[in-house]
């Protein structure tokens, strides 16, 4: 029968893209990205907070900071421990963080993140 | 029956359209007297070889059925699944999203939830998930199945007769979900056991063996258009002759028994016999009837496939033996979508029948080419639109109309204009109906599949509400007092639910205009229409 | 009638628990939330759909039964409809088209009101078309702009959706909460109010309210416990993506792995999508196959002009003309009516 067929290749076009992750992966692996740490970042060996808080959450901190500079005036930071650093991306994160496309781009990437950081930011301000 | 039926008003304060209480699966149904069509006699049940003849009352606990029932119901329901797409898709992709609730007109006259089109069909899709699908067996309630018992039985029963097929919910799903086709398999369903109505049942038989709804044998089938003739004869002056099986005579025509029998049908069937004679006096054009393919309207349609098959095949078989061109048919609602969307799938195909052409026009009817059956409005409409017919509109200049879409040739056809079309060229006041209530959104007389008894009149009432008050709205407005319909069922039902809800209005079909304003040749002054009514200018 | 939500309710919160709580305990756990069930509910989805629709596709379509919604194809001085009332393919189409991108069926909904006098109303009662289009879009972006975790490299239509839907920039800044970085996808918010929509109008409309069950409210239950845990996740308690595109990666590459660091909260949201996939074949939620197959809006109405065939069609016993004669013959002479056979020829 006509309609059968019709139905078939209906049927056969969602089995299709309902499959598509696993076809357009094919032959691929795809494991998380490896971030690089510059010799600066490694003898320090903690950031302004612990490392499992800063995957997942340096968004919000980088927000908070902003707010906190521009709105309020504060440029001082103080961890939980007691450490107090500049509120700044440029002097701060970047100074240890300078390699942006092998720190940030990596995971941003991976993610399909687009910051809006360097709309404002330039990405390498010691021009290294 | 009218005596004891309630007011317009009680009835209007019965209605509360929102539901409330216990769910629907736990409240059992009450058989309510007015509500419901009587048993079916046995004897027209046997007549049709149907299954488990027997004499039941809807009333009594007792329905007498055959110890097997609820497998004979699982294998037939299993059996339709297997045959008709429509029906198992139906069953299974409903999401109960409302929009069909307050579409229908049994439930916006009643009030009472299970008429709402969604929970009539639930009332199978609860059984249907039960028996056939692995949720509703391992769930039950809580996937919305249920067991089929002697109470869902009844309850099928009941509101399976309380829907009249007219498809108007299935215009606002947004699946296209037909409850139409949900209650034509549940009525089959139930006639395996033998839970027929009469009303049904008993003309099916009549026409099965006589050609007609009414049991009219040819000889009187004869005596009732003489009757006409002479009529006519009187109003007009002239003397029509209709052919009766005159071989090789160029048409067919086939009308539902209703118009012959029945007020104000018979005006539309004096119009019909006005307007052949026209044709022939004038073009020299054969149309002929037939005593064995007298009905055009099928109630076998609301019995089962099959009933509807064997009423069917007399229209190709009638035209085959007279080997006429191709047949036309009269005003009437089901036997249009029987004719449209079944007729040659079923008994065709007619290819001893030409493509018909209007031989007075030369129009093709190109959407009839392969069913060779044309509607008797497309017809009218091309002789007027070539000039063919000589009408005089201000006869009808008293008739102050409106006009009602008949359901199956509105959502089953699509036949909207070409009424129109000639009703505005026959007669000159013409209002519409709001807009929610005509063409695909038209609501039924209220009386339509197989509903038409005597019996059952609260209910005709509740379900012709929404229509009569559309009709009440422009009568106010506009002072309408005539409606037009092309369908017999209407013919036969409108007028007691325009006596109920909107007395003032009377109810016409199309082709009694179209005779009012022809001008036969030859014809005296004419001081009358067909209802012995002065024309206009004529009273006294 | 609460008992019907109130079920669904129940069986959702549990269902999150279950995977919340399960996932916390360790890795084993997390493979079997993680691993094992995200294949099942595929393999399942997918098995169960095609063998829905195929079953419905066994059953032939005896008759075409079109509902038409508008004027048939007749004398061409009448204008047809042609999408409403379609006569040809290309009208079908363009019909199926609009009922499955537009929802224009639902579109024409109204609501009646029986008013004094008595006189019956029907206004256009827009809000459920509104809110039918925004889920249903909402959701389709939501799985869209998903594909950014199932994808490596990312492909530009996913990125192309994610730009679209995170155009609107809003940022919240309080000490107890902080919103906006990232920024706000569109759809996930529009999701959660249309599910919201839909639910309360099925609690407070009486009619809607009457025939809704358990199966109803189960799956908004769900929908609307993916997209809060969801939302949850971007916007309020962070994870860590990219431990999580790592996983889903390893399940889309047959690599599986169960990356270190992921929250509870994770396994949760991913158990309930696992679910509603598993759930999708034997519900109502099969309207999305259902709805091109259904025979009174994906086939013409041109019944009289092209024949259709029923695969099934089978002879039934008929009362001939001749039978009829034989019935009523004397009668016939007698009325002048025509007949075939003369009295004296019968045997």
């Amino acid at each position: 029968m006509k309609d059968k067929k019709i139905i078939l290749v209906g049927v056969a076009i969602f089995v299709v893209v309902v499959t598509f992750p696993f076809w357009y992966n094919l032959g691929r692996s795809a494991p998380a990205p490896e971030v690089v740490l510059t010799p600066k970042a490694q003898a320090a060996e903690v950031c302004v907070m612990p490392t499992e808080f800063m995957k997942a959450d340096h968004m919000k901190l980088l927000d908070v900071w902003r707010h906190d500079v521009v709105r309020n005036g504060n440029r001082i930071f103080v961890n939980p421990d007691g450490k107090a650093f500049e509120m700044s991306l440029s002097n701060t994160c970047l100074d240890c963080h300078s390699n942006t496309t092998e720190f940030c781009d990596r995971c941003h990437d991976y993610a399909s993140v687009r910051p809006y950081c360097w709309d404002c930011h330039i990405e390498n301000p010691k021009g290294e | 029956m009218a005596d004891e039926l309630i007011t317009p008003d009680e009835l209007l304060s019965k209605i509360d359209h929102r539901p409330s209480g216990t769910g629907w699966m736990d409240t059992p149904v009450e058989i309510r007297k007015g509500m419901y069509c009587y048993a079916a006699n046995p004897k027209s049940v046997e007549t049709l070889g149907l299954p488990n003849a027997h004499a039941w009352n809807p009333v009594d606990e007792d329905w007498k059925l055959p110890e097997n029932w609820q497998q004979i119901i699982s294998e037939g329901f299993r059996e339709r699944l297997g045959k008709f797409r429509s029906f198992k898709v139906f069953m299974d992709i409903c999401v109960r999203c409302g929009a069909c609730a307050d579409k229908c007109h049994f439930f916006i006259g009643t009030g009472d939830p299970k008429n709402m089109p969604v929970l009539r069909a639930e009332l199978l899709r609860s059984v249907y998930r039960n028996d056939f699908t692995k949720v509703g067996k391992i769930l039950g309630r809580l996937a919305g199945a249920r067991p089929m018992t002697i109470d869902v039985l009844k309850e099928w029963w009941y509101y399976l007769f309380q829907c009249t097929e007219c498809r108007r919910c299935s215009v606002f799903c947004p699946y296209g979900i037909d409850t139409a086709e949900i209650t034509i398999m549940g009525r089959e369903l139930l006639n395996l056991l033998g839970l027929n109505i009469d009303w049904i049942a008993t003309p099916v038989s009549n026409c099965y063996k006589t050609g007609n709804h009414l049991g009219i044998q040819p000889h009187a089938f004869k005596d009732m258009l003489d009757f006409f003739v002479d009529d006519i004869e009187e109003i007009t002056g002239v003397q029509v002759q209709p052919a009766y099986m005159e071989k090789n005579a160029d048409i067919l025509f086939i009308t539902p028994s209703g118009d012959v029998f029945a007020d104000p049908g018979t005006y539309t069937c004096m119009g019909y016999l006005i307007l052949f004679h026209y044709l022939r006096e004038k073009y020299g054009l054969k149309v002929t009837w037939s005593t064995y393919a007298s009905e055009g309207g099928n109630f076998g349609f609301f019995t089962s496939h099959e009933t509807m098959k064997r009423l069917n095949s007399k229209m190709y078989a009638e035209a085959k033996r007279l080997g006429v061109k191709w047949i036309l048919g009269g005003e009437c609602g089901h036997m249009w979508r029987v004719i449209t969307q079944y007729m040659d799938t079923m008994n065709g195909p007619a290819d001893f029948l030409e493509e018909p052409v209007n031989p007075i026009t030369g129009t093709k009817f190109e959407n009839a080419k392969s069913t060779k059956m044309v509607h008797i409005a497309e017809f009218t409409a091309d002789l007027i639109k070539h000039g063919k017919l000589d009408l005089d509109p201000s006869r009808n200049d008293n008739k102050i109309l409106t006009f009602h879409d008949s359901c199956n040739p509105s959502r089953g056809m699509g036949m909207l204009d070409e009424p129109r079309y000639v009703l505005q060229n026959v007669a000159r006041n013409f209002y519409e109906m709001p807009a929610n209530t005509i063409r695909e959104q038209t609501f039924c007389c209220g009386s339509g599949s197989g509903l038409n008894a005597g019996e059952n009149m609260e209910l005709r009432m509740a379900g012709g509400f929404p229509r009569a008050n559309a009709v009440k709205y422009v009568h106010e407005k506009f002072g309408v007092n005539m409606v037009a319909c092309v369908c017999a069922i209407d013919r036969a039902a409108l007028p007691a639910s325009m006596s109920y809800w909107v007395p003032e209005v009377e109810v016409t079909g199309l082709h009694e205009l179209v005779a009012n304003a022809l001008i036969l040749p030859g014809e005296k002054e004419r001081e009358t229409d067909l209802r012995g009514e002065p024309l206009p200018g004529m009273e006294e | 009638m609460n008992k019907n939500y109130m079920v669904s309710l129940i069986a959702v919160i549990v269902l999150f628990l279950i995977a919340y709580v399960g996932a916390a305990q360790g890795t084993g756990l997390q493979m079997v939330f993680g691993i094992i069930f995200p294949y099942l509910a595929i393999l399942l989805f997918i098995v169960g759909f095609v063998r829905k629709v195929m079953g419905w596709a066994r059953s032939p379509v005896p008759f075409q039964i079109t509902t038409t919604c508008g004027q048939q194809k007749s004398m061409p001085w009448i204008k047809q409809a042609k999408i409403d009332n379609p006569s040809c393919t290309g009208g079908v189409v363009a019909r199926m088209a609009l009922e499955i991108f537009c929802l224009r069926s639902l579109f024409r909904n109204t609501r009646m009101k029986l008013k004094s006098g008595p006189h019956l109303t029907y206004q256009l009662e827009i809000f459920l078309w509104v809110a039918a289009l925004a889920f249903h879009y909402a959701f389709f972006a939501v799985v869209v702009r998903h594909l950014r975790f199932f994808t490596e490299p990312i492909p530009c239509f996913v990125t192309l959706i994610e730009n679209l839907d995170s155009f609107m920039r809003a940022e919240v800044i309080y000490d107890a909460i902080q919103v906006g970085v990232p920024g706000i996808y569109m759809s996930g918010l529009i999701l959660l109010a249309a599910v919201t929509y839909l639910f309360l109008r099925r609690i407070f409309l009486p009619q809607v309210r009457y025939i809704s069950q358990a199966a109803d409210y189960f799956p908004l239950f769900l929908i609307m416990g993916i997209a809060l845990s969801g939302i949850f996740m971007r916007y309020f308690s962070k994870v860590d993506v990219v431990s999580i595109k790592e996983l889903i990666m390893g399940l889309v590459t047959f690599q599986p792995t169960i990356p270190e660091g992921i929250s509870a909260l994770f396994f949760a949201h991913l158990f309930l999508v696992c679910v509603l996939l598993m759930y999708f074949p034997n519900s109502k939620l099969m309207h999305f196959g259902g709805i091109f197959l259904s025979p009174t809006r994906n086939m013409a109405g041109n019944t009289r002009e092209v024949r259709h065939v029923n695969p099934w069609n089978y002879p039934v016993k008929v009362h001939t003309y001749e039978e009829y004669e034989d019935d009523f013959r004397d009668k016939m002479i007698e009325a002048g009516l025509p007949v075939t056979k003369m009295p004296e020829e019968q045997a």
